[in-house]
């Protein structure tokens, strides 16, 4: 698979995941594909944040909300469960510190879906065995020196972040170079050696959300008082 | 009740819109008995009354914000941005340029009649705030029958009056195109401000406000108050680019205090050049305002606890790297406190070296964001 085909797989499937009629972040919108595709097909109401300056004002142009920031310092203006579902599609291995953008993305989402290239794959193994040298492949393409992704790390190792995290995978898709996709729960050795990316639904343990009842109503009450 | 009444000027080439015996109250606690607007219009208004768009104009700003302005015999202040076929297209949407109260282009300030004494307001005006302009706003955008405006675009004062909308009026606009504001005045910006406004009230001529057309204007404390706040609309970069230490038509310096160096010769030329259309009291009261202006502690409170809805609201801020008057900076913060309560707010920080300055200038990026931002929205709202 091409990069754009694998992203535009990694959209699809991270559309499974989503209901209908949610409140969507997603991180790293670009000019707003995804979030194009959430609105049309999902009647999602979406937000993105683009740290590249032209990506984000295309994105703007379109109509879409979007923050021309950085997720790393940006998602903190953000309430507590602002949104149903925060996405961050195939950049968390770019980010300077994966662990608390995590806590984040389950801070201002009630879920998150984290997808990225899986370290494990047997390809980048055999690569670093034989030829002693970084792997470069078509999901890591780049050279040791300029990428942009600085933090590498296998399916394995992500699980059990979630487990130290007390984050709960509610769902995990995992896809092979060839695109075939199937469930990683199932055999974690295996999957961790064939799987190519993986995509996670992943929520807090025992969360429920609070339910506050029209709070719209109280705010008018108290309007003018506050104001 | 007041009385509302249409008259176009001629001499000014605009529409002058008068409400009397309207008894306006100012935040300050005054009241104007009568107020007169000038406006100018640009474009058709749809059948649906919903393509309405108020341009606001920053401090020296006028009606005119594009076409001809007969007062300089230039072309308006933001032509290159609004008009057919431009970013803000006339061809698709309605476009209303108001002269802001306290101004000096037709609208009630202080080089306008007091009619209670009949003699001119001077330094007798009433101060006037961010918050006076853009109620007297609304008053005239319900005269011209138009329920809900599509879009408020400002930028700098006209900023504030954009943000000022979202506060007062959210029911009344679907977006505002907010650029170069902040929440508040800094106190540098005050500080400069005063500057400014101690050369103006330093001109003997000036004598407490009641100089009058007929005599002589204080025009050496105006040019010299113009010409500190236009450093400040500049970079040091652009200063650089555009002037060095290039001389001014001579190959060597003169040991005096002539110009010698083309900046010198420009910063005198633009203060000139200024006293020509601006008048003095209308700058003191005008940049009053805007240093009043302060919603530092108070913008979360506002847009949570509305009174009226504003969940539709949509919020496009936009910012400058090299502006250094309103830096990115303090546009984050009205950015930050927006996410905070979930709106609609997008933002984006242009990259140039032209500093303040650069809403008014030719920066491709902001004419293609505007552009895009009102057709794709006018769209999403009209289908």
């Amino acid at each position: 698979m091409n990069k754009i085909a694998s992203i535009r797989k990694d959209w699809g499937l991270i559309e499974t995941l989503i209901e209908e009629n949610r409140n969507i972040l997603d991180i790293g919108c670009g000019d707003g594909m995804l979030m194009e595709q959430l609105q049309k097909n999902l009647n999602a109401k979406t937000h993105g944040i683009e740290l590249d300056r032209e990506l984000a004002s295309k994105a703007i142009a379109k109509g879409f909300n979007v923050i021309h920031g950085d997720a790393e310092i940006d998602l903190a203006q953000y309430s507590n469960h602002s949104f149903d579902y925060v996405i961050l599609s195939q950049t968390l291995q770019a980010m300077m510190r994966p662990k608390d953008i995590l806590s984040e993305l389950l801070r201002i989402g009630s879920k998150a879906i984290v997808s990225f290239p899986n370290f494990g794959h047997w390809k980048i193994r055999f690569q670093l065995l034989i030829s002693g040298r970084m792997p470069v492949t078509e999901s890591l393409p780049y050279t040791w020196y300029d990428t942009p992704n600085i933090h590498f790390f296998t399916i394995k190792d992500f699980l059990n972040l979630c487990n130290e995290m007390n984050i709960v995978v509610e769902k995990s898709i995992g896809l092979t170079s060839k695109g075939k996709q199937f469930d990683i729960s199932e055999s974690l050795t295996s999957v961790n050696f064939f799987t190519h990316e993986a995509i996670f639904l992943l929520s807090y343990k025992n969360f429920e959300p609070i339910k506050i009842k029209s709070t719209k109503k109280i705010f008018n009450k108290n309007s003018v008082i506050a104001s | 009740m007041s009385d509302i009444k249409f008259t176009t000027d001629n001499k000014l080439d605009c529409d002058i819109i008068f409400f009397n015996n309207i008894d306006f109250s100012l935040e300050s606690g005054e009241k104007l008995k009568n107020l007169k607007i000038a406006f100018k219009t640009f474009g058709k208004l749809n059948s649906e009354k919903s393509n309405g768009i108020l341009v606001c104009h920053a401090l020296t700003g006028d009606q005119y914000v594009t076409g001809n302005n007969p007062i300089t015999k230039k072309n308006g202040w933001w032509s290159r941005m609004v008009g057919p076929n431009k970013p803000i297209d006339t061809n698709k949407f309605f476009v209303i340029c108001s002269n802001v109260i306290g101004g000096c282009a037709g609208s009630t300030g202080p080089k306008e009649l007091n009619e209670d004494k009949n003699i001119i307001y001077g330094g007798e005006f009433p101060s006037v705030t961010i918050k006076d302009m853009v109620k007297a706003q609304s008053l005239l955008v319900d005269a011209l029958n138009i329920s809900k405006l599509f879009s408020v675009i400002g930028g700098s004062m006209g900023a504030m009056q954009a943000l000022q909308w979202a506060i007062d009026f959210p029911e009344k606009i679907s977006n505002i195109i907010h650029i170069a504001g902040a929440l508040k005045h800094s106190a540098q910006n005050i500080a400069f401000h005063e500057v400014g406004r101690q050369a103006i009230m330093n001109d003997p001529v000036w004598k407490k406000g009641t100089y009058s057309d007929n005599s002589e204007r204080p025009e050496r404390g105006l040019s010299v108050a113009r010409m500190i706040a236009h450093i400040t609309y500049l970079s040091e970069d652009a200063m650089h680019r555009k002037f060095g230490r290039k001389l001014q038509s001579r190959d060597i310096i003169s040991f005096g205090f002539d110009a010698d160096f083309q900046v010198e010769s420009y910063l005198r030329y633009q203060g000139k050049s200024f006293v020509e259309r601006f008048d003095a009291n209308s700058y003191l009261y005008l940049t009053r305002a805007m240093d009043y202006f302060d919603y530092d502690e108070t913008f979360n409170k506002k847009i949570e606890f509305s009174q009226n809805s504003n969940d539709h609201l949509k919020y496009l801020i936009v910012s400058f790297t090299s502006d250094w008057l309103f830096p990115t900076q303090e546009s984050k913060i009205i950015v930050n406190n927006l996410n905070q309560l979930s709106k609609q707010v997008s933002f984006l920080e242009i990259e140039t070296d032209k500093g303040h300055d650069s809403f008014l200038l030719d920066e491709p990026q902001l004419d293609t964001l505007i552009n895009g931002f009102l057709v794709s929205n006018f769209k999403e709202l009209n289908e």
